[in-house]
């Protein structure tokens, strides 16, 4: 063929949608995008599919009433969504909890940082092709976990453990020999991971220096957790500003070098490694007492204001209340980490293909519960 | 630096800036707000991270709040800035902060203020075309149906 | 003959006395047929989502009840499971996709935000307060809050059984 024919060719940029519906966008994510073949030019998210109107529902509902919503937030780490919320209650009564509480809190939270990584882990490997195994896996991981948080609470996804004063029941006998029986076990199977899919050859052609995020322009869009530390920066809450019983515990933060798609997921396995650490520990040191002070169900806090971050598997979480002196808070602002990092994403997509939008979408973790609200 | 070593800086350069009382929070006039803003992201104080920004309706004012930290320096401050009803419209900071341009789509959405400079102020969480404000306190609905209160 | 009582089907066939025959009346192979491979769709939207993609993993194994096919394109599906709140920006979506599936197909709605829309009746002005508000007509309401994987199988075993009793097979 007369390759001088191809300059008659017309081409042009085309507008196509991956849309609300869609097996990899996490949840209900519209995604424009404008194409050159292949190629992405420019990438426009909408959000507002999942807009429940929190904020509106918290202005009449006790701060009591308002604790189930929070596990709807962020609904795969509902204990750590819980604990932000009821810390920064706590924090506008100037309420001090028991050492007790504080540990279980500890433990429930870090189990499930567990649990949320592995969905990272296991829906990233699932748009990355891997289609069936690694999910699996991680799911049967975590439905371990979850027999355990069932054990605790009674739930098996919204929690509503963590209340204001310490914690709903007091842990029942015998669940710290089931949580040493599942560090023992989980151990070797990070290690599984490691070996299945980190240093696997497609992997690395799929997800190394795809989506470099530089670390001014990361700190710059406000992005946090794993993704702020996949580019370099040092931070994370539970060692900077530490909350909770956190400066007792020994454990490593876990800091990528170059800020693509393959550091962000080799952070989250390194997490999942540091968690067990922080676990097996707070059980050992766990002390007796009672799991919760005794407050009352209706809260009238001082016309004033507070606001508190916790580190979230997704990054920090905050919660900026503000109250007029009556049982409803006057104002309730949420604070999500995947707002943040979600606003990052149409400047690193410019230039790359389609399939490696899924990879970088993937690898930020991004939930739309949180990200609506 | 501690809180109140901040608020001391802030004042001495920016004396119109005042003291929130009882807490260390900043309150800035509107009209200074993006000269300061530009002085808190320089060092020595170098606010690299626009945290949060939210708004409080008082009926009588507007209070918009401003969270920043440094990643570096490792500090924090809140400022605010009170608006009329009449006159919802306020520099944006979305050159200086590029947190700031999702942040403030989403308060413009829920509360109506108008950030001047913005590079594309539209509606972010509500449908596009939606009628209203829902976050004020004067907002009806009448799909809205009210728990009643204990 | 102790195998045959188990099968749900057992009622629509007949065994031949004698002979490794069994009849059957084309409607109920069918109906059995339908009811057997029902593919759904992946339409999760919030917290149920990962109720129902625990249901798919390998403790609950949907895949046995022929419905492990979970397929994204809604030409392809029979049954669409809303799991999750429905808000006004993505109710428009979901009524096209409804209109998009191919007949005979069926609606499951699981969780309480799909419904009534459960705890976000009050106080909100986005959510559409549950699917047959949407004017979808919904065969199987689940409820919970999440309702647990094993209430999902159930939910679906109630489909199944409501495809074997229907009147008009060809439907």
């Amino acid at each position: 063929m007369d390759t001088t024919r191809t300059k008659d060719i017309y081409t042009e940029e085309f507008l196509i949608n991956m849309g609300p519906q869609h097996p990899s966008t996490h949840g209900v994510l519209s995604l424009e995008l404008k194409l050159d073949g292949e190629i992405i030019r420019e990438c426009t998210p909408h959000i507002g599919y999942l807009h429940r109107s929190m904020e509106k529902i918290a202005e009449n509902r006790t701060y009591t009433q308002f604790i189930p919503f929070t596990d709807r937030l962020d609904y795969v780490a509902s204990m750590n969504n819980n604990l932000g919320y009821v810390m920064a209650v706590e924090k506008l009564l100037n309420l001090e909890v028991s050492e007790r509480a504080k540990y279980i809190r500890v433990i429930v939270a870090e189990l499930n940082r567990i649990a949320s990584h592995l969905i990272a882990v296991g829906t990233f490997a699932q748009d990355l092709g891997a289609f069936a195994t690694p999910l699996f896996y991680c799911f049967r991981e975590r439905e371990k976990i979850i027999d355990i948080f069932d054990r605790i609470c009674g739930n098996r996804l919204t929690y509503n453990y963590i209340r204001i004063g310490g914690v709903q029941f007091d842990l029942p006998k015998g669940i710290d020999e089931k949580i040493k029986e599942f560090i023992k076990y989980m151990r070797p199977k990070v290690d599984d991971y490691d070996n299945l899919l980190t240093y696997n050859a497609i992997f690395l052609a799929r997800s190394k220096n795809i989506g470099v995020l530089p670390k001014d322009l990361a700190i710059n869009y406000s992005v946090t957790g794993p993704s702020l530390r996949a580019s370099g920066v040092k931070w994370d809450l539970r060692k900077d500003e530490p909350y909770l019983v956190y400066n007792k515990f020994e454990f490593d933060i876990p800091i990528g070098e170059n800020g693509d798609s393959w550091d962000r997921y080799k952070i989250r396995i390194e997490e999942i490694r540091q968690s067990l650490r922080i676990v097996e520990q707070a059980i050992d040191a766990l002390p007796g007492g009672e799991p919760a002070v005794k407050v009352g169900r209706i809260h009238k806090p001082a016309p004033s204001e507070a606001y508190f971050r916790t580190e979230n598997p997704r990054g920090e979480l905050g919660f900026y209340i503000v109250s007029d002196g009556s049982m409803y808070p006057y104002r309730l602002k949420i604070r999500a980490p995947s707002f943040s990092n979600l606003a990052v994403l149409p400047e690193l997509v410019k230039g790359v293909k389609i399939a490696d939008i899924v990879c970088v979408l993937g690898s930020f973790d991004v939930l739309m519960g949180e990200i609506d609200r | 630096m501690r809180p109140d070593e901040i608020s001391g800086v802030i004042k001495t350069k920016f004396p119109q800036a005042k003291e929130e009382a009882g807490t260390n929070n900043i309150i800035v006039p509107k009209e200074s707000l993006l000269e300061l803003a530009q002085y808190l992201k320089n060092p020595p104080l170098a606010f690299d991270n626009l945290h949060c920004i939210t708004a409080v309706d008082r009926k009588e004012k507007m209070e918009l709040v401003y969270i920043l930290y440094s990643i570096c320096e490792r500090h924090g401050v809140t400022l605010k800035v009170y608006l009329t009803p009449e006159d919802l419209n306020v520099a944006s900071l979305s050159a200086l902060w590029k947190s700031a341009n999702w942040l403030e789509r989403e308060v413009y959405d829920l509360f109506g203020i108008i950030f001047s400079g913005h590079p594309d102020l539209r509606r972010i969480l509500n449908p596009y075309d939606w009628k209203g404000y829902p976050l004020r306190k004067d907002y009806s609905n009448p799909e809205l149906i009210p728990k009643p209160r204990l | 003959m102790a195998v045959i009582e188990k099968i749900p089907a057992a009622k629509l066939i007949r065994k031949v006395p004698g002979g490794g025959l069994f009849l059957t009346t084309s409607e109920s192979l069918l109906k059995w047929g339908k009811a057997s491979s029902l593919w759904p769709m992946t339409f999760g939207l919030a917290c149920c989502a990962f109720e129902m993609i625990a249901a798919g993993a390998s403790r609950f194994d949907i895949d046995r009840f022929g419905a492990g096919v979970f397929r994204a394109s809604p030409r392809q599906c029979d049954v669409m499971v809303v799991a999750g709140t429905i808000c006004i920006k993505m109710g428009d979506c979901i009524r096209r996709l409804y209109a998009q599936m191919p007949e005979p197909k069926y609606v499951i709605a699981m969780g309480n935000c799909a419904v009534s829309g459960g705890i976000f009746y009050y106080d909100t002005y986005s959510v559409i307060k549950g699917t047959e508000a949407l004017g979808i007509a919904v065969d199987v309401f689940i409820p919970g809050c999440p309702p647990r994987p094993e209430n999902l199988l159930f939910g679906l075993m109630k489909l199944q059984e409501k495809i074997r009793n229907e009147k008009d097979a060809a439907r």
